[in-house]
């Protein structure tokens, strides 16, 4: 049997549209781009990281298998596709209308935990330590619980060896080196590295590649096991009042020595 | 089972002291409690805990459960969760609060998974409504947005980042129960195996507590400039160093340099930026920055929205200037 990887994957906005580009609908809470701008959709950024960490481990044992694994209420198949194009194998998306503005993360561990359960036997999934929209860190830290397996969050490293996952995970002033016995869920972070760029060839297999679709029933789930217990009261665009004083000189040069003389004046030196 | 009651957060120590972020977590969880008008809890997990029980009891907690364990000798996520989902399901606290640290990061999602509840993540307030249900403030797309959110189920758990209140004067005065409880961890708990640690020296001051904060962006065009200007710059105002996750990204700096909502958290007195766009999620991470200076060409960078002071130009006429002038100063 090849060694089954699953890395997760959410469709968000780009988070580095610039702050003007949001806009929030606070009937409906959720965030929504600017009229004028149009912030596109991308795969969020730590999980093009969990990708590539699934796709080193390819390279490295050989005989393994990469599957793409997202749920949302759309897709843009161009963006999505990136995952195949990268080098993974199969992608299944769980795509249902119910899946709209989730806040809940346990909601969302779930209907993950039952894709996995349906995608069959797996050794590893790989996520990215959080999504860029809630940047809550939280969906695979529940995804494990559920499927009761060990869990290593935000790594910069991970290998597979003699049935164990070895990870390195960051720790503020270093590292640890962490096993666990697969089968198991890390998380990933940009310290992990660069995402590789799709090759040509992975670009024309990948357009070849039908995902797997899937609805909340198909994975036998109700609506009451989407209940939210997060309850979002309120969003909205915080205020930020720029009380900045501009130093300008005679030229560049001249702004810098006032900037200076400035910061003494105030005593912040 | 009790009807659930009381607020009981989740303590770190190291090195035989209560950690910041702990002490600040007592004084979130005297408010509540207070307000409540029920008992604030502390769980304190360690192979030994010598006088930390007491500790937090002057600094704000009623009762202590004290656990101990030599499975609980390292701050293990495995071993933690273990024993706080024990302590919680005997205790039945209302709410529950962690420290959005290292460890409480991790933590808090699996512990509210296990009992089968919710929690609010990186939370910068919490309080409570008239139903006396926890309403808790938090930043959302890399604090482009902020959030009010509550928990529908109990225990209502949230984890608070640090830095968002002072710890309550210590009075050691101040009575409190200590209840010392057995973990009675299995070792099967224990699914993942620390096979090494591994600190890795920084160079220079250490930015967390550095009193002043210099930090460069891809605005500076290369890994060069770190070394010359901007170590000159902090020689000069005794700063650590730190840049933005797109300098860390490209290999410029190494990764120990971010700062930001992944980064490091800095609260330094003075922080001078560099070519630094001022990306709300580096912000995330200097929050607590007394004064925000800013160096950056394009005078509608949004960093000038949260400096107090600037230049806008290059920074290769400004920086030297700058620099050369604070010598003569200081
Ligand atoms: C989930 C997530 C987490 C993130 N976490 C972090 C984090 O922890 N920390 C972090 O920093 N970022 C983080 N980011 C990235 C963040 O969104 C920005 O991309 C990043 O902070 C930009 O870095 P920068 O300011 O160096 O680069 P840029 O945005 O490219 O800005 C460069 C600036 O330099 C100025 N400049 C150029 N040339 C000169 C010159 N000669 N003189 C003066 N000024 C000049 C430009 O005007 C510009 O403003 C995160 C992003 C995501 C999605
Ligand atoms: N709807 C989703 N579909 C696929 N993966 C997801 C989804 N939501 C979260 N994840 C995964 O969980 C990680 C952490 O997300 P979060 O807990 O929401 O910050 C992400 O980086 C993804 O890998």
């Amino acid at each position: 049997m090849p060694l089954h990887v699953i890395a997760t994957a959410k469709q968000v906005m780009d988070p580095e549209s610039p702050p003007s580009a949001y806009r929030v609908d606070r009937e409906a809470k959720r965030v929504v781009p600017h009229p004028a701008t149009k912030i596109p959709p991308v795969i969020n950024g730590f999980d093009e990281n969990g990708i590539e960490a699934a796709l080193r481990i390819k390279d490295a044992v050989k005989d393994a298998k990469v599957t793409i694994l997202a749920a949302g209420p759309s897709f843009s198949m161009d963006v999505m596709k990136k995952a195949l194009a990268m080098g993974a194998d199969e992608m299944v998306l769980v795509q249902d209308p119910a899946l709209d503005n989730v806040a809940d993360s346990t909601v969302t561990a779930k209907v993950l935990a039952a894709a996995v359960r349906k995608i069959g036997p797996f050794d590893l999934i790989i996520s990215g330590r959080q999504a860029s929209d809630w940047d809550n860190a939280q969906v695979p830290l529940g995804l494990a619980e559920l499927l009761g397996v060990a869990c290593v969050p935000v790594t910069r490293k991970v290998e597979v060896k003699d049935r164990e996952v070895v990870c390195e995970r960051i720790l503020a002033d270093g590292y640890e080196v962490v096993s666990a016995a697969l089968p198991a869920v890390v998380t990933v972070s940009n310290e992990l590295g660069q995402p590789r760029y799709p090759t040509l060839r992975n670009i024309m297999a990948a357009a070849r590649k039908q995902p797997t679709i899937w609805k909340l029933a198909d994975l036998g789930l109700a609506p009451a096991d989407l209940a939210p217990r997060l309850l979002v009261m309120d969003l909205y665009i915080p205020e930020k009042t720029s009380q900045c004083e501009l130093i300008k000189g005679e030229n560049e040069e001249d702004s810098g020595r006032l900037l200076a003389l400035k910061l003494r004046e105030a005593k912040f030196i | 089972m009790t009807s659930p009651r009381g607020v009981l957060i989740v303590g770190e120590h190291t090195n035989g002291q209560l950690g910041a972020p702990t002490l600040e977590l007592l004084a979130h969880g005297r408010a509540l409690a207070t307000a409540l008008g029920e008992e604030l809890a502390i769980a304190l997990l360690g192979e030994s805990l010598g006088g930390l029980p007491q500790e937090a009891i002057a600094y704000g907690a009623d009762k202590v459960y004290a656990v101990t364990d030599p499975l609980l000798k390292e701050a293990h996520l495995d071993a933690y969760l273990g024993t706080l989902v024990k302590a919680c399901e005997a205790h039945a606290p209302r709410i529950v609060l962690l420290a959005r640290t290292e460890l409480g990061r991790d933590l808090g999602p699996r512990l509210a998974l296990r009992l089968n509840t919710a929690l609010a993540q990186d939370c910068l307030e919490v309080r409570l409504d008239s139903d006396k249900r926890l309403v808790a403030v938090r930043p959302v797309y890399g604090g482009n947005c902020t959030a009010v959110v509550t928990v529908a189920s109990l225990p209502m758990m949230a984890a608070i980042r640090p830095k968002t209140a002072e710890p309550l004067p210590r009075n050691p005065s101040r009575r409190g129960q200590v209840i010392q409880e057995a973990a009675g961890l299995a070792p099967s708990v224990i699914r993942t195996r620390v096979l090494q640690r591994v600190q890795e020296a920084q160079e220079g001051l250490r930015l967390e507590t550095a009193r002043v904060v210099v930090a460069g962006g891809r605005g500076l065009g290369g890994a060069e400039p770190f070394h010359k200007e901007l170590q000159e710059l902090a020689s000069v105002l005794g700063a650590a160093v730190g840049a933005t996750r797109a300098v860390v990204d490209i290999g410029w700096v190494p990764y120990s340099y971010q700062i930001g909502l992944t980064g490091k958290s800095i609260s330094p007195d003075l922080y001078v930026t560099v070519g630094i766009s001022g990306a709300s999620q580096h912000m995330a991470g200097c929050s607590g920055a007394k004064v925000i200076v800013a160096i950056n060409k394009d005078s509608e960078a949004a960093i000038f929205k949260a400096a107090r002071y600037g230049v806008a130009g290059d920074w290769k006429k400004v920086l030297p200037a700058f620099t050369k002038q604070l010598r003569e100063l200081l």
